[in-house]
């Protein structure tokens, strides 16, 4: 699966991405990590808020920094 | 005394932890009045009162914003024109929540959902300037008649600018992409444990990101107060000089600070004799236009465009500055 982090680089989705790896490993999934950082690719999301967690192409949370439980709920 | 001024001396400007430290500091065996004893306590009183606010502050007003999120003001403004969709949109900035992060994706989705560009600036201008909490630290540490005054200077540059920037008729220098976007609206509401999680986890992030901010501001602002010469501040910047409002924004406007940071400083300048318009205009100036923002904001407006909006708010903060610094004297 592909698990995206929108978001310009800020502290936030930092913590996003490495909330994600460990939801992943803690569920055995192989995922690609892959953080969005240009606006127009975030925009094209419908995303206001930063920073969006995309898995395979579905949106699913924006503008908070979800635990790796709350993202293996998710996955 | 009433009630009301009891309660703001305590609550708000924490006369009891003001006291508390001067007691403190004299046990530790300085003088309080004395010069290194002035500049501890100073230190002290202002970080643990700004830090106790601060996340106090940070709480309350996450949960209003909570209400808010960028897609319900969206939908508010959508479809309104004219001078009081402006104040709208103005007065929507504050409660809606921000960070300068996502001030780029929120000019994108409220422009792509068709709204004007007056209507988007006004918003743009006035989340960072007009923001809460830093309207109550203003309250604390000068007064409630001067925070009030910065919030409403603060929403008229924002709808002034607003209306400015949409009577120049620049549709055209936004990036094309912009218009392309799709637009989502979300219809989920927060559950009240949901809100609650989220205004913690908003003063957890907040406070970690300004405590260094705070720290250097409130040295900066103790060594100000007790070891340079008040003659050489008011040579500098002080109310007689027609540059210092011109020199507080210049100097301002690089400066990727935190209010909360510039605040411990300004209150020990105008305890210095510099003007109130001029601390006003550095603070509006550090919190309404930084360099990273601009450099983002380059990315989805064109040069012309960007121009107009840079002269709009600094035009806005150089007149807040000389207005303030003509009726100081009616505030201290």
């Amino acid at each position: 699966m592909i698990i995206k982090i929108l978001g310009s680089g800020c502290k936030k989705c930092v913590a996003l991405g490495e909330n994600a790896r460990a939801a992943a490993e803690a569920a055995g999934k192989q995922a690609e990590i892959v953080k969005v950082t240009d606006f127009a690719e975030i925009a094209g999301y419908g995303v206001m808020s930063t920073p969006g967690l995309v898995i395979d192409e579905k949106l699913v949370s924006v503008g908070k920094v979800l635990t790796a439980e709350d993202i293996a709920k998710l996955l | 005394m009433n009630i009301f001024g009891w309660l703001n001396d305590q609550l708000l400007r924490m006369q009891w932890l003001a006291d508390l430290v001067t007691a403190g500091v004299s046990a530790a065996g300085l003088d309080p009045t004395s010069r290194l004893g002035g500049s501890v306590q100073f230190f002290v009183y202002d970080v643990i009162k700004i830090f106790i606010l601060l996340s106090v502050l940070i709480f309350a007003i996450s949960y209003v914003q909570s209400f808010f999120p960028p897609e319900r003001t969206r939908r508010i403004l959508g479809g309104r024109s004219g001078i009081w969709a402006n104040t709208l949109a103005a007065l929507l900035g504050p409660v809606t929540p921000f960070c300068s992060c996502s001030s780029i994706p929120i000019f994108i989705g409220f422009t792509a959902a068709g709204l004007p560009l007056a209507i988007t600036f006004s918003f743009l201008i006035s989340s960072p300037l007009v923001d809460l909490a830093s309207v109550i630290l203003l309250a604390s540490i000068f007064s409630w008649p001067i925070a009030l005054t910065y919030v409403v200077v603060g929403l008229v540059v924002a709808v002034v600018g607003g209306t400015l920037i949409g009577r120049a008729g620049m549709e055209k220098q936004v990036a094309e992409f912009v218009h392309s976007v799709p637009v989502q609206d979300s219809d989920h509401a927060m559950t009240r444990s949901e809100r609650l999680s989220f205004s913690r986890d908003q003063v957890v992030e907040i406070v970690h990101r300004v405590w260094p901010y705070v720290l250097i501001g409130v040295g900066i602002g103790a060594a100000i107060h007790n070891w340079v010469p008040g003659e050489i501040i008011t040579a500098l910047i002080g109310q007689d000089n027609w540059w210092s409002v011109p020199v507080a924004t210049l100097v301002g406007i690089p400066m990727y600070a935190d209010i909360f940071g510039t605040l411990p400083i300004a209150e020990a300048l105008v305890g210095k004799g510099v003007g109130l318009g001029t601390v006003l205009a550095f603070m509006m100036a550090v919190t309404a236009l930084s360099l990273p923002s601009i450099i983002m904001l380059k990315r989805v407006i064109k040069m012309p465009l960007m121009l107009l909006f840079l002269t709009v708010v600094t035009g806005g903060i150089l007149g807040i500055g000389f207005t303030f610094n003509v009726i100081t004297d009616w505030f201290i």
